[in-house]
This record gives structure tokens, C-alpha cells and sequence, in this order.
């Protein structure tokens, strides 16, 4: 029993001293002081504290940089330029980085650790990524399936949205998740209301966040997002433009008109929402006031399966082919297209048909 | 002071750890492709078979011994050698950087070369070793590991460009050259009575 004691009991205090003595010696082994970042040639300074890797330091100083793997240096999504003050290219960076970008200076900043002051330059768009903790304002029911998820940001703060970005809305764990999961969702909001995002989401059968959305989510709850994310947006050309989704693909779609209404931009748009029947429909007067704002804006519903009491008189059939029949030639005209990978591709094909060039095409597709 | 340089010779040829016992091999395999690395690499493996040598004889000496727990000095050494490589790492890192990424992923990797531990448990069968005598064996034992993988390395590097038959590429080759190399090292059996 003594034995025992003794055994444990000097094991312990020897794993002890060694770890104290780790401690110490990080403490002062590891202090490099307050190191600067100088991020896109001093365009914006942060003082950091060294020691840390640079994902970490950006992290503290608000500069959110995507990482999937959560600094593992598995993911390779948190790439940066470094032009100074990064040490030569470390062996868990190299299977990541192809020559042009080694000798471009990009560097994993989950594995470079700040000792001295950097020079670095991060994409512009990155410096308003972020992570929120907002508020459920309202969960409204736009139709039988699909609602709007209004999130007010936290007090104080604002967030610049370009209208066709997306949002990742975290859902917790419950019972369908055993971890937190993100998914993408298109912000629907305007522009111009900095302080609330809009979020339309169409329940999936089985779906684990709109499951949760559908189920548990109650206003008043928070609810974590990060982003804006996706370089959907509207071009700055004046082409007359056709807007092809239906379902939750509308989204980006409220954002994008709202955007024009804001800054009054009078291009021919038709927006084509296709639907199998009228209770599908959603967002009829938002519509309508649409078209009001904006003469030059048409919003064409088309039912594929109208219900006989529907008693609709609007567009009958797919959406493709309504749009063939109203466009016969579509060489000089932009697409803009949201909606499932199934959709998307067979409205490519059919606007390809009529001639519409394929760099004219633009969309956004659920994955 | 001719008694220490025969435990050094004995250590660093007769008994070398790698090409008479093999132990750390893996590292040896991996790290011994130039001359440059594996020059960074042995001497790290000096440094820490030299401290982690002393220290464990003196855990060994005047704590296990006495508390009568012998038992416990595997466990005990494997801990103080990843602690101490844990301490190397970081001093290294802080005072001399360029040092640090050179040898990168090696330092850690240190820790679980088994050559290291197998010159703390030699050690101990060696009866009768005092403070110094550990301390000239660990340093021994690592200047024959380095010497292993610097000729290694050197051989690799002359190699290179050599037609062999694509079975015996990489590790193949190696591991028949070490045993060649070993086999030169028994001739030194004869100078250490």
C-alpha cells in the first residue's frame, strides 16, 4: 500500500515540477510583446500581442478570416499574403500552397505564429465578414413551407451587405445534430437597413437546419450567423436582365430590388417565379410594390400545376419555357438564377437556347 | 579522464544505438535524404540524449532509488523527455528562429525516438555509472546517432541520381545500405575491451 502511495505520489510530483516548469518558461520564453500588423500597406493597423498565430491575432482584432478546420491546417482556407515578418514556408503549410503561391508570398495564417511585426494584405470583402450573435425578431410565414427568418443584429452593430450575399446560420446541437452545422442562407434584406438580416427558409424534409428553424426556433432566441459571404451581385452594365427562382430562391431577389429601388436604377428586369400552384406563390405585394417603385420591373409568376379553384389567368407551365416564349432572342440580356443545382442547369440550357451568351449568366445555386 | 573517453568511444561506435542496436530508425529513414537536415536533426538528438541522459540519472539516482519505485522509470523517462523537448523547442524557438524552421517538424518528432529513451534504460544496466559518466554516455550514444545519419545522408545524396531497380527505391535501399554500414561498425568491436 505504501508502495502505492509513494509511486503515485512521486509520479505526481514529478509530471508537476515538469509542467510548472513548462508554464514558467512559456511565460517567458513565449513573451514577444506587442507585435504591429500592418494589413494592405497601412491602410488599417492592429496591435497584437506576439506569441499567437496570426489567425488567432486577426481573430482578436476583429478580422474575421474563413477557416474551416478551426486552425488545424487542414482546410487551407485561411490563405494570406505576408510580405514581412513571416518565417520561411513551415512543412504543415506546403501541401496547401502550389509554387506560384509560395513564391506569391500566401501563406496559411492558422500556422504562422507572430513574433515581430508583419506586413500582410487581406482581401478587402474579408474585412467585413464577422460573426454575429443576433436576435430572432420574427419567423413569419410567407406560405405553406417556406417562412422569414428576421435576425436583429446585436445593439450597435451594423453590417454592409452587397444584395445577393449569403449568410451561414448556425443551428446548436439538438437531436437531429450531435454538433453545431452551418448553412448558407441569401440575405433577403435591404440594404440599407444595416441592423437586421433577413433570411427565407423553405422547410427540407429531414433538413437539419430548417428542421430546426421550423421546430424549435422561437422569436426572442439568439442565434449565431457569420458572413456576408458570395460574389452574387448585379453587374454594372445597363443590359436588360431576366431573373429566373422560385421558392426560397427569391431571396437574394428582395435584396437586389430593394438595392435598385434604393438607388433608382431603371433597367428592364423580368422576374420569372416559378411555382407548381397558387399556395406556392409568396411575397405577391412585396412584388407588386416592387413594380410600382420601379416602371421598368415586371414580376411573372408561372404555375406548372394551378389547382382548379386556383382560378389563376397568369402564366401556365415551366418557367424555361415561359421565358423562351417571352424572350425569342436573349444574345444581349443578363440571368440572374437561384435555385437547386437542377433548376439552375436547366434554365442555363434553356436561355443558352435563345442565345443568351453563357458569360451573361449568373447564379447562385443551393448546395 | 581516460575512463570517460572510453564510455564516449564505446558509445559513439562499438555500442552505436542506431547501427548496433537500431533504435531509432524511423526518423533516421525519413530525415536522412540530405546531408544539411540530417546535420540539424542529429545534433538536436545530441543535445536532448545528453540532457535527458543526466537528468534521468539523477531522477534514477537520488529519487527513484531511494523511494524504491525503479518500477516507475519508464513512464518517468518517457515523461521527462517530452518535457524536455517541450523546453528545448521553446528556447530554440525564441533564441535562435532561423535554427527553429529548419528543423521544423523534426524537434517534436524527438520526443518519440526511441533512441532516446533506449540511452536513459542502457544506462541504467551500465553498473555502476556516476553523474559524469551518464552525462559522456547520453553525449556518446547521440554523436553515434548523428554520425549514423550524416553518413547516411552523404550516401543518399551521392545516390540520387543512381539507377535502382524501382522495389529497392527509398527505404529499400536505405535500410540495406544501413545494414552494410553496421556491419562496417562491428569492426570496431575490437578496439573497446
Amino acid at each position: 500500500m505504501t508502495t502505492f502511495l509513494i509511486a503515485v505520489g512521486s509520479l505526481v510530483a514529478i509530471c508537476g515540477i515538469l509542467a510548472l516548469l513548462l508554464v514558467i518558461a512559456d511565460r517567458y520564453l513565449n513573451d514577444y510583446g506587442i507585435c504591429k500588423l500592418i494589413i494592405n500597406k497601412g491602410s488599417r493597423e492592429e496591435e497584437v500581442e506576439g506569441g499567437s498565430t496570426l489567425l488567432s491575432s486577426l481573430n482578436s482584432a476583429g478580422v474575421f478570416i474563413p477557416s474551416a478546420c478551426g486552425g488545424q491546417g487542414s482546410c487551407g482556407l485561411c490563405k494570406l499574403k505576408v510580405h514581412s515578418g513571416a518565417p520561411p514556408v513551415l512543412p504543415t503549410e506546403e501541401p496547401h500552397l502550389s509554387p506560384e503561391e509560395t513564391k506569391d508570398h500566401v501563406r496559411l495564417c492558422c500556422q504562422l505564429k507572430v513574433h515581430e511585426d508583419m506586413e500582410l494584405e487581406i482581401p478587402e470583402e474579408l474585412f467585413n465578414i464577422r460573426e454575429f450573435e443576433g436576435t430572432v425578431e420574427s419567423l413569419t410565414d410567407l406560405n405553406h413551407d417556406i417562412k422569414l427568418l428576421r435576425i436583429a443584429l446585436p445593439e450597435g452593430e451594423e453590417l454592409d451587405i452587397i444584395p445577393g450575399q449569403y449568410m451561414q446560420l448556425e443551428t446548436p446541437a439538438y437531436k437531429k445534430t450531435p454538433e453545431p452545422v452551418y448553412r448558407a442562407y441569401s440575405i433577403a434584406s435591404d440594404p440599407l437597413d444595416k441592423t437586421h438580416i433577413d433570411l427565407v427558409i423553405r422547410l427540407v424534409p429531414d433538413g437539419i437546419c430548417t428542421t430546426y428553424v421550423f421546430e424549435h426556433m422561437e422569436s426572442g432566441q439568439s442565434v449565431k450567423l457569420n458572413g456576408p459571404y458570395g460574389d452574387f451581385r448585379l453587374t454594372e452594365t445597363d443590359k436588360d436582365m431576366v431573373f429566373i427562382a422560385g421558392g426560397s430562391g427569391m431571396a437574394p431577389f428582395l435584396s437586389i430590388l430593394a438595392k435598385m429601388r434604393n438607388e433608382n436604377i431603371q433597367r428592364n428586369a423580368t422576374y420569372f417565379f416559378g411555382a407548381r400552384a397558387k399556395r406556392d406563390l409568396i411575397c405577391l405585394d412585396r412584388m407588386k410594390e416592387f413594380e410600382e417603385a420601379l416602371p421598368n420591373f415586371t414580376f411573372v409568376p408561372c404555375l406548372s400545376e394551378p389547382m382548379p379553384d386556383d382560378d389563376w389567368d397568369g402564366e401556365t407551365g415551366l418557367v424555361t419555357d415561359v421565358v423562351k416564349k417571352r424572350f425569342p432572342d436573349l444574345s444581349d440580356m443578363e440571368a440572374y438564377l437561384c435555385g437547386s443545382p437542377g433548376m439552375c442547369d436547366a434554365s442555363v440550357a434553356a436561355l443558352t437556347a435563345n442565345g443568351m451568351p453563357e458569360e451573361n449568366i449568373f447564379f447562385d445555386k443551393f448546395s | 579522464m581516460m575512463h570517460l573517453l572510453v564510455i564516449f568511444l564505446a558509445a559513439a561506435f562499438t555500442e552505436n544505438i542506431l547501427l548496433a542496436r537500431f533504435l531509432g530508425m524511423c526518423s533516421f529513414l525519413a530525415i536522412s535524404r540530405q546531408i544539411k537536415t540530417s546535420v540539424g536533426l542529429g545534433f538536436a538528438v545530441v543535445f536532448v540524449t545528453t540532457f535527458t541522459a543526466a537528468i534521468n540519472w539523477l531522477l534514477h539516482t537520488y529519487v527513484m532509488v531511494p523511494l524504491n519505485i525503479e518500477f516507475l522509470e519508464l513512464i518517468v523517462f518517457i515523461v521527462v523527455i517530452a518535457a524536455f523537448v517541450q523546453l528545448v523547442e521553446m528556447i530554440i524557438e525564441r533564441f535562435s528562429p532561423s535554427l527553429y524552421f529548419s528543423l521544423g517538424i523534426f524537434l517534436p518528432l524527438i520526443t518519440v525516438n526511441c533512441a532516446i529513451l533506449g540511452v536513459s534504460l542502457f544506462m541504467l544496466n551500465k553498473e555502476g555509472f556516476r553523474f559524469w559518466e551518464s552525462l559522456v554516455f547520453g553525449f556518446g550514444s547521440g554523436i553515434g546517432w548523428l554520425l549514423a545519419i550524416v553518413l547516411m545522408a552523404g550516401i543518399r545524396e551521392q545516390i540520387k541520381e543512381d539507377k535502382i531497380p524501382a522495389g529497392l527505391r527509398g527505404s529499400g535501399i536505405t535500410l540495406i545500405i544501413t545494414g552494410i554500414i553496421a556491419l562496417a561498425f562491428v569492426a570496431f568491436s575490437g578496439m573497446i575491451k
